[in-house]
């Protein structure tokens, strides 16, 4: 590993400054071109100076690579002749057919080459699973610091690279931050800022106080040497520096240990909090130092406590702004969603900048602008964007983090930056450790006064011990001033002792100490929708005692805010169609996913790629389930929705026939090899051929999974719907032949898919949301209009029901509802023993009937059918549908009482259940007889099928839609019954309830 | 307003009250004085209507329920004490109460009799049982207009499914307290 390590050093170091790491002792002989020709090197994108955390005069800090150069060519270069002799050599002579252009790549090269040593290094640290466990990663990555850190100075007798403070500042520290903050669990933070403000500005201040009083003490003692050089000032600055809590160094460890939540969020928001603390007292003394003790007059300390609430109100006020503006600029970036991350980034990160250009907290500023976007942006960015978001954030924090450690090892070889004072390290070590846990016991004690559930003995022991500092503090002190602060080099030395015993010997003990005192450990639970649903009862009960008694508390107010949010906030910065979903509805599709996702992970697949790898039209008819399992799924509002982008797209109570139809043909068939495609797009992003399939494979599989979860849950509330649900098996049927008609359709015509399915992938759902944006009055109407594209032999059905129990015809709606049931693998309630009691002789010959012919129908996969023109004409323009439509997965409640209304017209089983719920059923009607006429009237002339076909072009929405044929089959394949056979045997008891609960 | 409310509250009827719910004397007479400026009619109880009259509280999603929850079944008034007695629900459980938690009877705020009040927010018919009907009407009025029924029902289905052990498609008491992720309920 060290060799691997010490060869990418020199590749990085070495290679083009030539020194031969490896080799080479002093002089370097080969320094040349890359050196001189630095400066003209548009080295920076990194330069910034004036945007400098604090007003100090160093001007030249920049990337690694910046520094690097810098350092490189202050180094007393060998021979300069020779260097430019050299340069001379390269572009003399000619045209040369492979030139050495070491000097134009040199800093970002030197940049990547750290990226991927940290990057390799943090490999290797993995490959032990038990070494890590035991060590942290912060604690190796120093340690690996140390050890390239020596290296470099072994070869090159000088340091050349250093954790500079710009970089620090202006590029590894926001990245940690902005990852902290935006994915900062919100609701936490602020049950929880009363701790985290007193621990972090009281326990801050109390930190640095004690500290630099009690270090001066111990001068004037004389337990610390005669040669550090400094006043009261000085201590109370270098106090104040080195008290504050790391988030770098605190996030490293925490996350490794696992505490609770609670504890893990009032540290951590101790140390993102605390910056504007430590950032004003630093820059106070500072300015005291520079003005001199003798000339600070009283209202400076005035103006000190003012610069506080300035920098630290200021701060996140500027990062509340930018939080509102990242709101308000996704909302329009449905468009163009491939720039949706670049944005979360950018602004979060100019929330950063903007704070440190007025030299406000930036921390602070950077915190709010994630804690406050994130709701808005998650729920306007698509779905991949949000995994981006993700990634990229991790990925930079993490590779920050890993440098930012790194570069504290590296910095400490260098043994001309500091000067060693026992007494001063270990007086600080003491006096940083004392204070750190009687400022967290006192201020526990005064907070658990108020607290509902307060710190015990083991927290605090864990606070205290938990208090880490960081690079934040390695930066501040390497910034001060030598000049005026003449023990800076001592200071920098305790420093760099103080975070690395923090971080190495703490972060190392913290986790034996956590198992030892037995500390509540976070459990990775996995939220459920229960939680869900009662937490928010809970908030509101409580909101209402509040109320109630009078009090203007903390639920008070919260629930202000949640009005204001939902009045005004969030209407500005969701987009419409955002904001009319329900968070509760979005959090049980989030379970859903979960669940599904862990379904499949544990089980094998139940289709193989193989299966679903010829789209010809053949064997697709020869699995027609699959298919129709999958519309089924998809189709019932009840969420079990495996596509990202159903989910995505799921708009409250909308009804978007086009997307139902989209969704019909994109998910229904099995995409066609492409004959052409667009081979690159910057604005879309394609999906490979084989990515396609294997979502494809997945999806389905995970769909037809999920139908054992689902039908439990059928099962579930069977009582109180089953009849409706019996009904809704019509339309359920018809949805079904559909598809499969369109399939049959579609493969005529493969053109069209390439074409659409790109966008269509991706944003098909778009036009309709836009639409909705502007129609919100249409809803009712369509509410009403959603049977339209029902059920075509719907007036069959209906004739049934007019003459009720006994229409010869009226069996066929019912069978078809049958095999519905039965397709689950229990049994049809409706066919169970006692229903089959009630049903008289001649019904029971009706049913015989029906149950031939069904099985006639079912056998055939009936590829002839005409297709529905409007679907044809629809899938052809692929473009939006207005009005009439349904969303696949939601449509819930609005389609779906419709659904049911018109399925319970259709169906007229005779059954002893019909008569009990005769009134229902006649309003029912009414409302059928009105809606019959717009249903006629909207049906496709032409289209209707033979009567014994099970209806198509059904309700899309009516969520208990089944696959016909399979259950069809299923139903036949049992023996029909001369007397309707009493089902075969449930598998779920509680199906098996069902009949006699009828 | 104080000064009325602490001559009409009697010393003994403080001192029982305070045994009862452990509602400390300022407390008491805080929330006395709150329930006196409450209470219109000045009859010494507190109607639907006056609770109703909170501006807050009517806009409250869950309002009516705990309204409901102040009056004993059939009646429609509450008296001071009934009153303090729902409040102490909410009372946060002090150290030195869980030492001696474990003694016979419970305090009201222990954190099952917290639960308990929060599930007879949902029970209805206090059959002891949420059923899937009763989940779903506390759901829609969460939940407002913009979540259709069907998706209001698939949800109330997970959760019972969810919450279920026994398989009786509801949510019984005990189930209930296994769920809720709060530690008691917060506060007052």
């Amino acid at each position: 590993m060290l060799l691997m390590l010490l060869l990418l050093l020199t590749a990085g170091t070495g290679t083009g400054a030539g020194t031969g790491a490896g080799t080479g002792t002093g002089a370097p002989p080969l320094r040349g071109p890359a050196l001189r020709s630095s400066p003209p090197v548009p080295a920076s994108p990194s330069a910034s100076p004036p945007l400098l955390l604090l007003p100090k005069p160093r001007a030249e800090y920049g990337a690694p690579g910046v520094a690097s150069a810098r350092s490189a060519a202050e180094e007393p270069a060998g021979g300069g002749g020779e260097e430019a002799g050299e340069q001379h050599h390269h572009h003399g002579g000619g045209f040369r057919v492979v030139q050495w252009e070491w000097s134009y790549v040199q800093t970002p090269y030197i940049i990547a080459i750290w990226l991927l040593v940290a990057s390799v290094a943090k490999i290797l640290f993995h490959f032990s699973q038990r070494f890590t466990t035991v060590v942290p990663e912060s604690c190796m990555l120093i340690l690996l610091g140390l050890v390239l850190g020596g290296i470099v100075l072994i070869a090159n007798k000088k340091q050349l690279y250093q954790l500079e403070p710009a970089l620090f500042f202006l590029f590894l520290l926001p990245t940690i931050v902005g990852d902290a903050g935006y994915f900062m669990p919100a609701r936490l933070f602020f049950d929880n800022l009363g701790a985290i403000l007193m621990y972090a500005v009281v326990g801050t201040l109390w930190n640095a106080f004690c500290t630099g009083f009690s270090l001066y003490a111990a001068k004037l003692v004389g337990v610390i040497d005669e040669r550090v050089h400094a006043d009261l000032l000085d201590f109370l600055l270098f106090g104040a520096l080195v008290s504050a809590v790391d988030p770098v160094a605190v996030l490293a460890v925490f996350e490794e240990v696992h505490v609770n939540d609670t504890l893990f969020i009032i540290v951590f928001g101790e140390s993102l909090v605390n910056d504007a603390v430590t950032v004003v007292l630093y820059k106070v003394y500072i300015s005291f130092v520079e003005v001199g003790a003798e000339n600070v007059q009283t209202v400076d300390y005035f103006k000190g406590v003012a610069s506080f609430l300035i920098v630290s109100i200021g701060g996140t006020l500027v990062g509340l702004v930018f939080a509102v503006l990242l709101g308000f600029i996704t909302r329009f970036t449905k468009k163009v969603r491939i720039i949706e991350p670049l944005f979360v980034f950018l602004l979060v990160y100019l929330a950063y900048l903007t704070a440190e250009l007025f030299s406000l907290s930036a921390i602070l500023s950077m915190t709010f602008c994630g804690i406050g976007a994130n709701k808005y942006v998650e729920a306007n960015i698509s779905q991949k964007s949000r995994t981006t978001v993700k990634y990229t954030m991790k990925t930079l924090a993490s590779i920050a983090e890993t440098i930012i450690f790194i570069f504290l090892g590296i910095s400490a070889v260098d043994k001309t930056k500091w000067a060693w004072d026992t007494g001063l390290v270990s007086c600080t070590l003491i006096f940083i450790f004392i204070f750190r846990a009687m400022g967290v016991i006192g201020q526990t004690w005064v907070l658990n006064r108020f607290r509902l559930v307060p710190l015990d003995k083991i927290d605090q022991v864990v606070m205290s011990y938990g208090g880490l500092r960081g690079a934040v503090a390695f930066a501040l002190v390497v910034l001060l001033d030598g000049e005026q602060v003449r023990a800076k080099d001592y200071f920098v030395a305790t420093t760099i002792v103080v975070v690395f015993f923090t971080v190495m010997f703490q972060g190392l003990t913290i986790k034996p100490l956590v198992k030892w005192l037995k500390v509540p450990r976070s459990t990775s639970r996995k939220p459920t929708i229960n939680e869900e649903i009662h937490e928010r009862a809970f908030d509101h009960i409580l909101t209402a005692v509040e109320d109630i008694a009078g009090l203007q508390g903390y639920h008070h107010w919260r629930d202000k805010w949640e009005q204001f949010d939902k009045n005004y906030l969030s209407k500005l910065l969701l987009r419409k169609s955002v904001y009319r979903k329900s968070e509760l509805w979005e959090a049980y599709q989030k379970i859903n996913i979960r669940d599904a996702i862990s379904v499949i992970d544990q089980g094998g697949n139940v289709l193989t790629s193989a299966r679903l790898s010829l789209p010809s039209m053949t064997s697709r008819a020869s699995f027609p389930e699959v298919t129709n399992v999958t519309n089924y799924l998809r189709e019932n509002g009840s969420g079990v929705c495996l596509d990202l982008q159903v989910i995505d797209n799921v708009p409250g109570a909308k009804v978007e026939e086009d997307m139902e139809t989209h969704h019909v043909l994109a998910e229904n068939l099995y995409k066609p090899r492409r004959r052409y495609q667009s081979a690159y797009s910057r604005h879309f992003m394609p999906l490979g051929e084989k990515e396609r399939q294997d979502r494809e494979v997945f999806q389905r599989n995970m769909k037809s999974r999920m139908e054992t979860f689902k039908s439990t849950r059928h099962k579930r509330h069977k009582k109180e719907r089953s009849l409706k649900k019996r009904r809704g098996s019509d339309s359920k049927e018809d949805g079904n032949e559909k598809p499969r008609r369109n399939v049959s359709w579609q493969d005529k015509d493969p053109v069209v898919v390439p074409v659409e399915s790109e966008e269509e992938k991706g944003e098909h759902s778009d036009p309709e949301k836009e639409k909705e944006e502007d129609e919100g009055i249409t809803f009712v109407a369509r509410k009403a209009e959603t049977p339209k594209i029902r059920p075509k032999s719907v007036p069959a059905a209906l004739e049934g029901c007019h003459s009720p129990p006994a229409a010869p015809y009226s069996p066929t709606s019912e069978d078809s509802h049958l095999p519905w049931k039965g397709g689950v693998g229990s049994p049809p309630p409706c066919v169970s023993v006692e229903a089959t009691k009630i049903i008289p002789v001649d019904l029971q010959q009706a049913w015989n009937q029906s149950i031939s012919s069904l099985e006639s129908i079912s056998s055939p996969p009936a590829p002839a059918e005409p297709v529905h023109p409007r679907v044809s004409a629809l899938s052809r323009l692929g473009g939006p549908r207005p009005a009439s439509y349904t969303p696949p997965g939601s449509l819930a409640g609005s389609t779906s009482s419709v659904g049911a209304q018109v399925a319970q017209g259709s169906f007229c089983f005779p059954e002893k259940k019909e008569e009990e719920e005769e009134e229902e059923e006649e309003e029912e009607e009414g409302a059928l007889q009105e809606m019959r006429p717009l249903m006629s009237s909207l049906r496709p002339p032409g289209a209707m099928p033979p009567p014994p076909q099970p209806p198509p072009g059904s309700a899309p929405g009516s969520g208990k839609r089944r696959n016909p044929c399979v259950y069809l089959r299923s139903f036949v394949t049992a023996p029909p019954p001369p007397p309707p056979p009493p089902p075969p045997p449930p598998p779920g008891d509680s199906r098996s309830r069902g009949p006699t609960q009828l | 307003m104080g000064s009325r409310a602490s001559t009409l509250l009697r010393e003994e009827e403080i001192e029982e009250i305070k045994k009862e719910t452990g509602f400390s004397h300022s407390q008491i007479t805080r929330l006395y004085s709150r329930f006196t400026s409450l209470d219109k009619g000045e009859n010494g109880t507190l109607s639907r209507e006056d609770f109703q009259r909170i501006p807050e509280l009517a806009i409250n999603p869950l309002g009516d329920r705990i309204i409901n929850a102040f009056f004993p079944e059939g009646e429609d008034q509450v008296n001071f004490r009934g009153f303090m007695r729902t409040l102490a629900h909410f009372r946060p459980i002090e150290d030195n109460e869980k030492n001696k938690n474990s003694s016979a009877s419970e305090p009201l705020n222990s954190r099952t009799n917290k639960l308990l009040f929060a599930f007879r927010l949902y029970d209805l018919d206090r059959d002891d049982k949420i059923s899937r009907d009763e989940l779903l009407q506390v759901l829609r009025m969460m939940v407002g207009v913009n979540i259709s029924d069907e998706q209001l029902g698939s949800i109330a289905d997970r959760t019972i499914q969810e919450a279920d052990t026994n398989g009786d498609n509801s949510i019984s008491f005990n189930e209930f307290i296994k769920v809720p992720p709060v530690d008691g309920e917060q506060d007052y």
